[in-house]
């Protein structure tokens, strides 16, 4: 009988952990403008490739090069700058609240703001997210009211959801933004559940999904890349790759696939990843996968490679799991800042003007935030009523529940 | 009036809802071509096509989850879980989703679905093919449990399930699709045919949810009872002489309690009965309510007859199965007491 070596156990690790010098050379960053943009009808099996490379279009010039870009007016990047920055000042405002007692719990999307913020602009009214906790740029760049975002993060008397959600668990049906969950992924099959009802129901509406690289690997996701590729649903599905779980880095999550996108081409959905960081990219890559969608070509399944520069919520310190200075690292760079630079380098836009808008939209913010107190925060001032904790948990109260308001004293 | 099969009462009221609303889909596992591995689909997606009525991947968080998603755009999904002991998968989506997506939006999108399961023993199915999880369900806030015992109430029970416009688990005792079983696995099936519960109208009619119906007067004591359990104590009332009272629960939450307390408080016996296991099984939850609100009513302790602690056996089956002679043990040494 052959002797053979003992076995061994691989535990994936990061490049990187505290005290190291920030390592991302094995992320591999193809040239702007360098990926082909094929048809909406291609053949899935034609395009494998994209799964593994990353669609860009800003370089470092700033210019909006290759197949990709061209999409979008100076207006709508200007807009586009303009819902970055205001979610970027929102979350400072908001996170500093949190600091100050004014609610629980705070998540931030600092580095991400390019993935919901220009998403959002490729749908269309009636069209539906199913999101995650991070993608507040597609209430922002839908119009949905600061305060109202506010007033829920604070659960006071003018919160939409009367207190009965955790900070940032938004819920808008006439902005297209599903009811947060909280727990991870489940919603990504709700989101092909919905695209199915449209299908069958001969409506034009599709449905987005939205997940995190570590959530990928809940049964969710499965089940919702099975279903959408099954009955081909009119559905984007898309997968954030932050790079980080909480504190677990997402090579824990990916395992020895190369990429996220990689996980769609088994299942036959067309798969791409793109520039999480280049608001141009997301916008062009979002259009062309709600295309296909809509056109009754079926799921598209897109990874945007991006980075969270800030801590998971509230409740951790990345100081204590990865290098302090591996955002600056990041070799995708800020995404307000490279739009900024883009339009200045077209010519639509200038430092002062820039200034001058960061002033503007913190005035905007902060007059939201004076309002929304004015209706109390977390821990003082007018919050929903007890009774309505009761309520609204079925159609029509039970017994049972009637009896234990009663007893509650409401 | 024609006499159906629980079966082909359920089908019926599939039948009827999809006929009344197009928003009605069915879906799960083996439900399309096939009609079912109960066969209670059959012929609905011949009759409404297969974007009403299909084949779904093996998955039952994937088959909740897509419903809960239709659910919220607008249709009314009613999907079969195979078995009930399969659902486990499904169940965060059940908890986490279904059951509180109306409250945690504050109505915002609300979950209008049904999600049917046969469950219970008495098929020889072993572990995996005969369990009651109905206190997994009553546990959690904001779903709605049913568990009809004969054809004519699962008719109309589903149908209300369907226009219900919240998350309501239907719960088939399998053992009683073809009869009315009475944990007599010895003697011959009585087919439903033969039995006045077996008919079952034409159409379109609703049994409420939330109601409890006496099925049996009486005066000794009450038993409390829903599913298979049901027949089973009309056989052990029958079989020990004692004038028992007997409900069937039909609906677990909303719970029917006023029927309850009406009833012992007239007997001042209680004896709860279900196939599940004991410990934190709804018969728990029956016998604290019972307790709390008809304490000086009580001449005896309430007393629970149920399924063991233990996995539902495969040769054990009928010594685990709470039938006649157990129930009809407990209701003499009650009536002793």
């Amino acid at each position: 009988m052959a002797e053979h070596a003992v076995l061994t156990l691989h535990i994936p690790e990061p490049a990187v952990r505290p005290g190291g010098l920030p390592d991302f050379s094995s992320v591999r960053i193809p040239e702007a403008g360098s990926v082909p943009r094929p048809n909406i009808d291609a053949d899935p099996s034609s395009i494998r490739d994209l799964a593994f490379s990353i669609i860009r279009v800003l370089n470092r010039e700033g210019e909006a090069v290759g197949p990709w870009a061209g999409l979008l007016s100076d207006e709508e990047l200007l807009e586009g700058l303009r819902h970055m920055m205001t979610l970027r000042t929102f979350d400072a405002r908001m996170l500093m609240a949190q600091r100050q007692g004014k609610t629980s719990f705070y998540m931030q999307h600092m580095g991400e703001e390019a993935v919901s913020c220009a998403f959002r602009k490729a749908l269309q009214p009636g069209d539906m997210n199913f999101p995650t906790y991070r993608q507040a740029g597609l209430l922002i760049a839908d119009g949905y009211p600061l305060v109202d975002m506010m007033c829920q993060i604070y659960s006071n008397e003018k919160d939409p959801l009367k207190g009965r959600q955790l900070s940032v668990l938004y819920s808008s049906k006439k902005h297209g933004f599903f009811s947060l969950s909280g727990n991870l992924a489940t919603q990504y099959i709700q989101a092909v559940g919905w695209a199915m009802a449209s299908a069958i129901k001969n409506d034009t509406k599709i449905a987005v999904g939205w997940i995190g690289d570590g959530s990928t690997a809940e049964s969710d996701f499965h089940a919702a890349l099975v279903f959408a590729s099954t009955y081909k649903a009119p559905v984007v599905l898309n997968i954030v790759n932050n790079q980080w779980a909480i504190s677990t880095f997402q090579g824990i999550a990916r395992g020895g696939s190369g990429t996220f996108a990689a996980r769609g081409l088994g299942f036959g959905i067309p798969s791409l990843r793109v520039d999480g960081n280049d608001y141009l990219a997301v916008h062009a890559v979002a259009k062309w996968a709600i295309e296909r969608a809509r056109g009754n070509l079926g799921p598209t399944l897109i990874e945007h490679v991006t980075y969270r520069v800030g801590a998971h919520s509230t409740s951790d310190d990345p100081a204590a799991y990865r290098p302090k200075t591996e955002s600056d690292a990041w070799p995708l760079g800020d995404p307000v800042i490279r739009l900024k630079n883009h339009l200045i380098q077209r010519g639509a836009w200038s430092e002062e003007r820039h200034k001058q808008a960061e002033a503007e939209i913190l005035d905007t913010v902060i007059a939201a935030q004076k309002e929304a107190e004015s209706h109390g925060t977390l821990h003082s001032g007018a919050r929903p009523s007890v009774r309505d904790m009761f309520e609204g948990l079925y159609a029509e109260m039970p017994p049972h529940l009637r009896r234990q308001r009663q007893q509650a004293g409401v | 009036m024609p006499r159906k099969t629980m079966i082909e009462a359920i089908r019926d009221a599939m039948d009827v809802m999809m006929e009344r609303n197009e928003d009605v889909v069915v879906f799960g596992e083996d439900v399309g071509y096939f009609g079912g591995v109960f066969r209670a689909t059959q012929g609905l997606q011949a009759k409404y096509g297969k974007t009403r009525c299909f084949d779904t991947p093996i998955s039952e968080l994937g088959i909740v989850g897509a419903a809960i998603g239709m659910g919220a755009y607008g249709l009314r999904p009613c999907v079969e879980i195979q078995f009930a002991d399969y659902m486990y998968p499904a169940y965060d989506q059940i908890v986490s989703e279904a059951a509180r997506l109306r409250y945690r939006s504050n109505g915002d999108f609300t979950c209008p679905i049904v999600v049917r399961m046969p469950t219970g023993g008495g098929i020889s199915g072993g572990q995996t093919h005969s369990q009651s999880p109905e206190a997994l369900f009553t546990h959690v806030s904001g779903l709605k449990t049913v568990v009809p015992s004969n054809p004519r109430d699962a008719k109309g029970l589903l149908i209300s399930a369907i226009e219900d416009p919240d998350p309501v688990i239907f719960l088939e005792p399998k053992r009683l699709y073809n009869g009315p079983f009475d944990g007599h696995p010895d003697r011959p099936i009585t087919p439903w045919s033969k039995h006045e519960l077996g008919e079952v109208p034409d159409g379109h009619y609703r049994v409420p949810l939330g109601k409890a119906v006496v099925c049996r007067e009486g005066g000794a004591m009450t038993v409390v009872a829903y599913g298979t359990m049901v027949h089973v104590a009309m056989a052990a009332a029958a079989e020990t002489g004692v004038d028992a009272e007997i409900i069937d629960l039909r609906t677990l939450l909303p719970l029917d309690l006023a029927t309850i307390e009406a009833s012992v408080r007239k007997t001042g016996k209680c004896v709860i009965v279900h196939e599940a296991t004991l410990t934190s099984g709804f018969g728990a939850e029956l016998s604290a309510l019972v307790q709390e609100s008809c304490f000086y009513h009580l001449e005896a302790p309430i007393t629970r007859v149920t399924g063991w602690d233990t996995p539902y056996p495969h040769a054990q089956e009928w010594d685990y199965f709470p039938g006649p002679a157990r129930l009809g043990r407990a209701l003499l040494e009650v009536m002793e007491q």
